[in-house]
């Protein structure tokens, strides 16, 4: 599967592009899902990969829809690799590979929006520029969507409109997005016409 | 946290609510002092901008922030939101001196500019400021924030009217990194807080694509401490409600739904942001000053050349717009009322009501 | 008006600090404080030098917090243009000058974890003012200062008085190298890096950065250049219908004041983008000097920054 195309949209939300290797002297890797597939890619197109991925630390789950690609990234024999067993728990991990990280490394993230939103913004959180860290989006398109009334953020969202999974209000999903909270905004579909929810639609899978 | 805060109303400030009962109107002065935005009788954004220098003796520019009858209720009104929900005000950590630069600013200005409410005395770092309306005399130390009852930015705007954002200047383009949102044109600072310039306008539609957005941050980015400017932005709202916050929409929302020609002059509202921007020097950010002022459609219209005007506008707006600003359901029907007060006659450029 | 507000100052002290740099202080004339500034700022000295108007960008590097004066530092240039000869000669306590606001186009980054500043000479003034604001509020930073010798190091005694173990001095005579790629591999993500030197410096660390792996975002250089000379070359003014000579000791911007042209700008250094102006007809070549323009607008001659960029050839019309 190849790198996801996305139709135009408003100037908030985010575009992905390839990854390309670049001079480092470390490469952090945050993949989930079909993102194995642009890691592996990444490697191929490495002018020296074994030594790149002597200076290499993958962190790696499976993505929202299933699918788990884990022995191929196992297989690239990187300095580091580990997987772990979901989203919040790769989190933790990174939290703690990104106190000792210097500046000079590069940092690739793959995978689904949800996933690369949430490791940007721990990223970004250190003070590293959010425009110097590398995306490519493979796989589900599923949202993580933000109720703009009670905050809750419900993952992996198909269809709009949506219930909110904290509050219970029907939202539906604009393409606003939050970098600091690496979330789309749901609105209240039915808070002029009170009880007037339109049937859902799948629009993400 | 709560600043110790007495609110003294009296023949000049009203007391008056911007909910529930919605006791709020405008006084006959206070019509005649109204930003009405349109200079002529159509409308497409423009950039607009002009230097924000003292105006017009009795207007809303003659000062740098203006004090109106309406300043103790909004300031009460603020308070009330804030209780409700803190995520309102925020500022991300590296905004700290830009809020100094606010509060500096301010405080200066109101000071200097109404010298009968607040007053501030310096004894180097050690400031005294006294605010009469609101019953604050507090002395603080400058740039110790350990020494206010909250962040420099909330203290400074829970006592100021409108808005404000701080914008962080990196990157080429400014950063809206820090806020205190309680009268908003439905916009939400919890959810756009971090974004850069053209990221938080994005839902905005057709400015884009007219260039508009890469013109005003291009002259944003030029702009010296010292020469502030301002501009207009307008809505409509129903009811007067300050706070049309996305946060409350399932609150308010379904009162677009109560409108008819008879409640139409008393329940909507002309929605007028006096914008106006300075570059600050500590910190080297922007801060908007986003002040909101409501005007009834019966109380506009006692004026004849804004109720013709207003007319025309509405009637003929793009639809897009109307759509982005939330009245395209009531569009005909606030056309149909406002028809009665324009006999077509011609109106004189500039939006005075006297010229 | 163009360049904005203006600041009425007196020149209160004059103060040799070694045998190329002299230092100034201008308090407000009228006695009061003159605004807080931010780190990295400058401000643009207006200079009446023998019936030539001047504007000259100097780096504030006083303490941002000291509002009872500002302060700047002037190497002379005796090959220049005659901005630095006229402070260093004519420019005396007591005098009254005008300065623009100052204006930020080199900020610290405040999100930064760490920043780390690169100075080469009299590169080191914004960072006095940086550091002070740093130190000020807590933020954490390391500078390395390189000059020829140490009677060349301005301000070094003071830095390290002020900050002990976070500055470190260089030495070029002594062989004693800034040691950029080993600095540059030690810093913990988010750091961010800033670099104000001559040329050749910032061409050093912009290639080490790159090399090295680090955020392009995360550096940042001091851009502005002062206007270099030239042979003098004529310009047509569109729109106000005038043809002048601009001299060699001139710029193109200064060339339209003397004119009486009101051209808009604000750094005079090709860095801020104010002065930008259209191009209606050019046969011949610009020498673009500016760090404002596109490579594109440069290779296809449409656009002009008169601050600081020339002309060769025989016709230039602009739309000013």
């Amino acid at each position: 599967m190849t790198k996801t195309e996305f139709p135009p949209s408003i100037r908030s939300r985010p575009v992905y592009g390839e990854l390309e290797p670049r001079a480092g002297i470390f490469h952090l890797i945050v993949a989930d899902g079909e993102g194995a597939d642009a890691v592996i890619a990444l490697f191929a197109k490495a002018a020296d990969a074994a030594s790149m991925l002597a200076k290499s630390h993958i962190l790696y789950t499976a993505g929202p829809n299933g699918t788990d690609e884990w022995d191929r990234i196992a297989a690239l024999g990187a300095a580091q690799a580990q997987k772990a067993a979901s989203v919040p728990t790769l989190l933790f991990r990174l939290a703690r590979v990104l106190q000792d990280v210097q500046m000079g490394t590069q940092i690739y993230l793959t995978g689904t929006e949800g996933l690369m939103g949430q490791a940007e913004r721990d990223i970004m959180a250190l003070g590293f520029p959010h425009s110097d860290i590398q995306k490519e989006h493979r796989g589900s398109t599923v949202r993580r969507v933000q109720c703009v009334h009670c905050k809750g953020v419900t993952e992996n969202v198909r269809t709009d409109p949506f219930q909110c999974s904290h509050c219970g209000l029907h939202l539906f999903v604009r393409d606003h997005y939050s970098r600091r909270l690496a979330a789309f905004q749901g609105v209240n579909i039915d808070a002029e016409d009170r009880g007037q929810v339109p049937p859902p639609v799948e629009r993400f899978r | 946290m709560s600043l110790d805060v007495e609110y003294a109303f009296d023949e000049f400030f009203r007391d008056e609510t911007f909910v529930d009962d919605f006791t709020y109107r405008n006084s006959p002065a206070a019509i005649r002092r109204f930003p009405f935005p349109f200079d002529r009788d159509d409308y497409m954004y423009s950039v607009n901008m002009e230097p924000h220098v003292p105006g017009r003796k009795g207007s809303v520019f003659e000062k740098t922030f203006d004090v109106d009858e309406h300043y103790v209720s909004e300031m009460r009104d603020r308070a009330r939101i804030l209780a409700k929900d803190p995520l309102r005000c925020q500022s991300l950590p590296h905004m700290t001196l830009a809020g100094w630069d606010l509060l500096e600013l301010i405080m200066e200005s109101k000071a200097r500019e109404y010298p009968q409410w607040f007053s501030l005395t310096k004894n180097g770092d050690r400031w005294r400021w006294i605010n009469r309306p609101l019953g604050i005399d507090h002395s603080f130390t400058f740039l110790d924030e350990t020494t206010l009852p909250c962040g420099p930015m909330e203290y400074i705007t829970r006592q100021t009217q409108g808005d404000f954002t701080l914008q962080d200047e990196r990157e080429g383009t400014l950063w809206v990194d820090a806020g205190m949102v309680t009268t908003q044109a439905d916009w939400s600072l919890d959810f756009d807080i971090g974004m850069n310039f053209h990221e938080w306008h994005a839902p905005v539609p057709l400015a884009h694509e007219k260039g508009i957005f890469d013109r005003a941050l291009k002259f944003l980015l030029k702009l010296q401490h010292g020469a502030p400017v301002r501009r207009f932005n307008w809505t409509m709202t129903v009811n007067p409600l300050l706070d049309t916050a996305p946060e409350t929409y399932p609150e308010w929302g379904y009162m677009r739904t109560t409108l008819n020609q008879e409640n139409m002059g008393h329940m909507m509202h002309l929605r007028v942001e006096l914008q106006a921007l300075f570059r600050l020097p500590r910190s080297n950010a922007i801060a908007f000053s986003i002040r909101a002022y409501l005007g009834k459609f019966e109380e506009l219209v006692t004026v004849p050349k804004w109720g013709r005007r207003l007319h025309r506008v509405v009637r003929d707006i793009h639809p897009d717009l109307a759509a982005y600003k939330g009245f395209l359901r009531n569009r005909d029907a606030m056309a149909e009322w406002l028809s009665s007060y324009d006999d077509g006659a011609p109106t004189s450029p500039g939006w005075w009501p006297e010229d | 008006m163009s360049g904005g507000p203006k600041l009425n100052v007196r020149v209160a002290e004059v103060v040799k600090v070694n045998d190329l740099i002299t230092r100034f202080r201008f308090v407000a004339r009228d006695g009061g404080l003159l605004p807080a500034f931010s780190g990295g700022a400058h401000t643009v000295v207006e200079m009446d030098d023998n019936g030539t108007r001047r504007l000259n960008p100097y780096s504030l590097m006083s303490d941002p917090e000291d509002r009872t004066g500002y302060e700047i530092s002037v190497r002379r240039d005796d090959a220049g243009r005659g901005g630095s000869l006229y402070m260093h000669r004519h420019v005396r306590p007591g005098m009254d000058m005008v300065l623009s606001h100052p204006v930020n186009l080199f900020p610290l980054d405040n999100r930064a974890r760490k920043h780390l500043f690169i100075a080469g000479g009299i590169g080191i003034t914004p960072f006095l003012a940086m550091t002070r604001q740093l130190a000020r509020f807590g933020g954490r930073f390391e500078l390395h200062y390189a000059t020829r010798n140490p009677a060349l190091c301005a301000y070094g005694d003071s830095l390290k008085a002020a900050h002990g173990d976070r500055v470190h001095l260089y030495f070029d005579e002594q062989g004693d190298t800034l040691p950029l790629a080993d600095l540059l591999s030690r810093q913990p993500l988010g750091t961010h890096l800033y670099c104000c030197g001559p040329k050749g410096m910032l061409n050093w660390v912009r290639s080490a950065a790159a090399t090295a792996g680090w955020a392009t975002h995360a550096v940042h250089f001091e851009e502005f250049t002062a206007p270099a000379t030239g042979a003098p070359f004529a310009v047509t003014l569109e729109r106000s219908g005038k043809t002048l000579t601009v001299g060699s000791t001139q710029s193109l911007l200064e060339a339209m004041e003397a004119a009486g042209v009101d051209a808009p700008y604000l750094c005079r250094g090709g860095a801020c983008g104010q002065c930008e102006t259209d191009v209606v007809r050019c046969d011949g070549r610009i020498d673009h000097r500016d760090h404002w323009l596109t490579p594109e607008d440069m290779a296809t001659n449409t656009k002009i920054m008169p601050c600081v960029s020339r002309f060769e050839g025989r016709t230039l019309v602009i739309d000013r």
